[in-house]
């Protein structure tokens, strides 16, 4: 059905209210289901082996005493895993993470899995299953990793990208580079030019709710899995692919996910549970533990930057490059590439290059974390544009207004930019209160712009009207923070209906056609932009019927504040018909009334945030803390302000933990030290101050109502914010995140050393 | 393992239930009574989303036996609102968004109501501390913050 996706600019009556969630009751009286909140008759416990080691072969495994154990129903190995992948090479890597293959790549890689009839004797199985490895040397450090002579993971990994292909395997998967103009021109048109290195740690997603599902696969090939996800039709695809299954007989039920943030955009255990239901014959329900989770999910990259940018004395950049080093975990990643495409994304520069290198060490294989490899790009981009406009005596929010990108600038990462919010967010950062605020000793403000990409995608959505003429809207896109509410605002928008009488239900994957997953800020873009269109095409129905309850033309109908109406006074003179009188009468006009869309969402925009925070520095202990803090972020349009805010604060918020404390810290045996929250200790309510939010509507032009997506962008800025604030109360520059207290205090010694020196 | 067999109160009804000597009251909630509504954030007290009240202690109740309760009162989120009639923080929570995800909510409001009981008008700093033993990875706590003191205030009458 021909359909026009353009911004219009319309005038909205729900839209942009803040109206109840409609799973809210059921989340603040403990009924919202999570993922280990279901169980079935007969469920069995499953639980995994996981390796000890950094790296090793796995000589033998004996499954043997462990099988005889009363109550165990089933032990797998890798050997009930089949590689079925088909040349695939990202399957298989998933393949690979999901229970080892003659080789654990890192200190909790999966190497056995049992189902038994209770916790207590599938742990007592686990011990009895013994492994024998033989020890290899391994590499968990980013720059260790590169290095001539570093243990190297893959004998068959020579780096791609790079021309011609190296012959001597390495850590390196692959290069690669984006950029225009001359950077060695324009290095010699600059006056000023700051040089320096980065690095920032491994932190992870954080979702309070460890990974969880219920598996239950019967030996003719069909099943269903329950658990939470970010995307279950990309689990189905995934786990149906690695266990040889028709993808249509395994429904997938998506629970309701206890945070994700792109750490569930990735199978980890759940192709387990279904191995070990099918072996059993009964269902198994598999909940990884919270160390399990930092162990063996995956956490986002540790990093090396270097970033060199050079700027004429009026402040102009002149040219910019970064080369960024990303670890993936032990498989090829596209983190680095990420970094390159984004590093320099907020402005508008001649000449620019960024290389990314993809780097392979002996830790969790890495997945997204909320705009995966943005983050740590920006701290090392902002921090030098920082130096660099203190340096040349500019102020830093009228250095970076001067540089920054807009409407037809050519980006670092390739594309011409149509209309965006980077000039704006800065604007607004220049003007606002938190700016001009005074600070007290030891206090310091820093700011820092962030950019995301937000994408589109796969998405199928079904609209039904019912007999009573309430609206379902069946989506398929998991509602991780409040979409469920947006969708329904935009249904009764379209359709003149109140926000009430819209429910909208993730639907499971065998009632929809596939949906790609919850990521890149794409729900509420391409979701709701399919919901506008699966409206519009009920409402062609709606109109339909009206003309046939009337027998007068269709095109003698409107629709106008949820009533068909007579288009004209030629038309006829009849009383508007309401939604509901239509869906009343649908047994007699044709059946029921339902509108329908499945497409590849187009033309998500780009969104930029600039934040402000202020710190207080404690130099005798170097314990930051934050005491105020602002986010300003271009949302395109704000479908419900309420959780476009929150999306803002909580990224704001994960990123003060990222810039402060969070970090795995792993000790010289390879094995993660701090694999709870009591040592990965993420923000709690006492570390922070009330943050407050400016929502910016530069809309989206290729989105019926100018959404652009808001999820993301909010975590990019912080960690640079935090260290240009933290640097300017310490008066030296931080260059390795977190800024934890120990670092902090190390930077203050090792100044207090340089000066005694000089003087 | 023999069993330990156990007679308590939750939410106002007797309960018992036979349960391991080391299985944590967090596991007799959810897997032998059926009440769910208590998480599993991390299983060692550093979460919070398993908070319960003990005879109107706030607990996590990942770090208390279920062989323990004999005899004693819990209360959990799923006796929290009087029939259909919320509690006010859970209201407020919905009014505010104080919620994402929702999978520390229960905790939150468990432990935001224990600290009400103590101290009907907390400051934010108050509030901030007292919930400090509660993760939330989604929201930055600001809205929480927010509905637990516009809940406050309505519970004071102010």
């Amino acid at each position: 059905m021909a359909y026009d996706t353009n911004f219009t600019g319309q005038k909205f009556k729900v839209v942009g209210t803040r109206p109840l969630r409609p799973d809210g009751l059921d989340k603040v009286t403990g009924r919202a289901r999570y993922g280990a909140d279901v169980s079935a008759p007969g469920q069995l416990v499953g639980r995994v082996l996981r390796s000890p080691h950094a790296h090793a072969k796995i000589v033998k495994i004996d499954t043997s005493k462990a099988e005889k154990l009363p109550g165990v129903k089933a032990v797998i190995t890798s050997a009930d895993l089949p590689d079925l992948t088909n040349g695939d090479a990202g399957m298989y890597d998933i393949l690979v993470n999901c229970m080892a293959r003659g080789k654990a790549l890192y200190d909790g890689h999966a190497v056995a899995a049992v189902a038994a009839v209770d916790a207590a004797t599938a742990r007592k199985a686990l011990k009895l299953i013994n492994v024998e490895y033989k020890v290899l040397p391994h590499v968990t450090d980013v720059d260790e990793a590169v290095k001539p002579g570093a243990p190297v993971l893959h004998s068959k990994m020579f780096t791609d990208g790079v021309e011609p292909k190296p012959t001597k395997a390495s850590n390196v998967a692959k290069r690669t580079e984006f950029g225009h103009g001359d950077v060695e021109q324009g290095f010699k048109e600059a006056d000023v030019i700051v040089e320096r290195s980065f690095k920032t740690e491994q932190t992870h997603q954080g979702y309070i709710e460890p990974h969880a599902c219920l598996a239950n696969l019967g030996s003719d090939g069909q099943g269903e899995m329950w658990v939470c996800t970010q995307g279950h039709f990309v689990y189905r695809n995934t786990c149906a692919t690695l266990l040889g299954l028709d993808a249509a007989k395994l429904r997938v039920t998506a629970s309701e996910i206890g945070g994700g943030f792109g750490g569930k955009t990735h199978v980890w255990a759940e192709p387990l549970a279904l191995a070990l239901s099918r072996k059993a014959n009964r269902p198994v329900k598999l909940v990884m533990t919270r160390d399990e989770v930092f162990k063996a999910s995956g956490p986002t990259s540790s990093t090396s930057i270097d970033v060199k940018i050079g700027a004429t004395k009026d402040g102009r950049i002149t040219a910019a490059t970064a080369t960024l080093r990303y670890q993936g975990g032990p498989f090829l990643g596209m983190w680095a590439e990420l970094g390159a495409m984004t590093s320099y994304a907020c402005y508008d520069l001649k000449n620019v290059k960024t290389v990314g290198y993809e780097v392979v060490v002996n830790r969790p294989k890495v997945a997204a974390y909320r705009a995966p490899s943005a983050p740590m790009a920006a701290f090392a981009v902002e921090s030098v544009v920082d130096e660099l406009a203190h340096k040349i005596g500019m102020d830093a929010v009228a250095f970076r207004i001067k540089n920054a990108a807009k409407e037809g600038t050519k980006s670092s990462y390739g594309p011409t930019y149509g209309p965006i919010g980077i000039g704006p967010t800065l604007e607004a950062a220049k003007n606002h209160p938190h700016m001009k605020a005074p600070l007290k000793k030891n206090q310091g403000r820093g700011m820092a712009c962030g950019f995301w990409f937000n994408f589109g995608g796969q998405t199928s959505t079904s609209l039904n009207v019912t007999p009573d003429g309430s609206v379902n809207v069946s989506v398929g896109t998991i509602d991780v923070g409040g979409s469920r509410a947006s969708m329904a605002l935009i249904a009764a928008e379209e359709l003149g209906v109140p926000y009430e009488n819209v429910r909208c239900v993730v639907a499971d994957t065998s009632s929809l056609g596939h949906n790609d997953m919850s990521d890149g800020s794409r729900v509420t873009f391409s979701s709701g932009m399919n919901t506008v269109i699966a409206a519009r095409n009920a409402k062609k129905v709606l109109i339909q019927r009206a003309a046939k309850m009337w027998d007068i033309p269709e095109d003698a109908v409107t629709w106008e504040d949820g009533h068909a109406k007579p288009a004209g006074a030629n038309a006829g003179n009849f009383p508007p018909l309401s939604l509901k009188e239509i869906a009343a009468a649908a047994a007699n006009t044709g059946g029921p009334i339902a509108g329908h869309n499945e497409f590849v969402a187009d033309g998500a925009g780009v969104s930029f945030a600039t934040h402000i925070c202020d710190v207080e520095l404690d130099p005798e202990t170097g314990a930051t803390k934050i005491i105020r803090y602002t986010v300003i972020q271009d949302a395109g349009k704000a479908i419900h302000p309420s959780y476009v805010e929150g999306q803002y604060q909580g990224g704001a918020a994960q990123g003060i933990g990222w810039a402060l404390n969070e970090e795995y810290v792993y000790g010289k045996d390879g094995r993660l030290q701090n694999a709870g929250y009591l040592d990965y200790r993420i923000p709690v309510c006492s570390d922070l101050p009330m943050i407050d939010t400016v929502i910016l509507e530069i809309p989206n032009p290729n989105h019926p109502y100018g959404v652009r997506g808001v999820g993301e962008t909010s975590i990019v800025p912080p960690l640079a914010a935090i260290a240009n604030a933290v640097s300017n109360a310490a008066g030296v520059r931080m260059t390795h995140i977190p800024m934890s207290p120990p670092r902090i205090l190390k930077a203050l010694d090792d100044q207090a050393k340089a000066k005694a020196k000089a003087a | 393992m023999a069993g330990v067999h156990v007679s308590t109160t939750v939410n106002g009804d007797p309960a018992e239930f036979v349960c391991d000597p080391d299985e944590p009251l967090l596991d007799v909630l959810r897997n032998r009574l059926g009440l769910t509504g208590a998480k599993e954030g991390c299983g060692t007290g550093d979460c919070g989303a398993c908070s319960v009240t003990v005879d109107g202690e706030l607990v996590c109740s990942c770090l208390v036996l279920g062989a323990e309760v004999e005899g004693r009162k819990i209360e959990t989120i799923e006796g929290m609102a009087d029939g259909d009639k919320l509690h006010p923080l859970q209201r407020k929570f919905i009014e505010h968004a104080a919620l994402q995800c929702g999978i520390c909510t229960p905790g939150f409001l468990i432990a935001a109501r224990a600290l009400l009981k103590k101290n009907a008008n907390p400051t934010e700093e108050e509030i901030r501390f007292g919930l400090a033993g509660n993760l939330c990875r989604c929201t930055g706590y600001d809205k929480i913050v927010r509905a637990v003191q516009d809940a406050a205030r309505e519970m004071r009458g102010a």
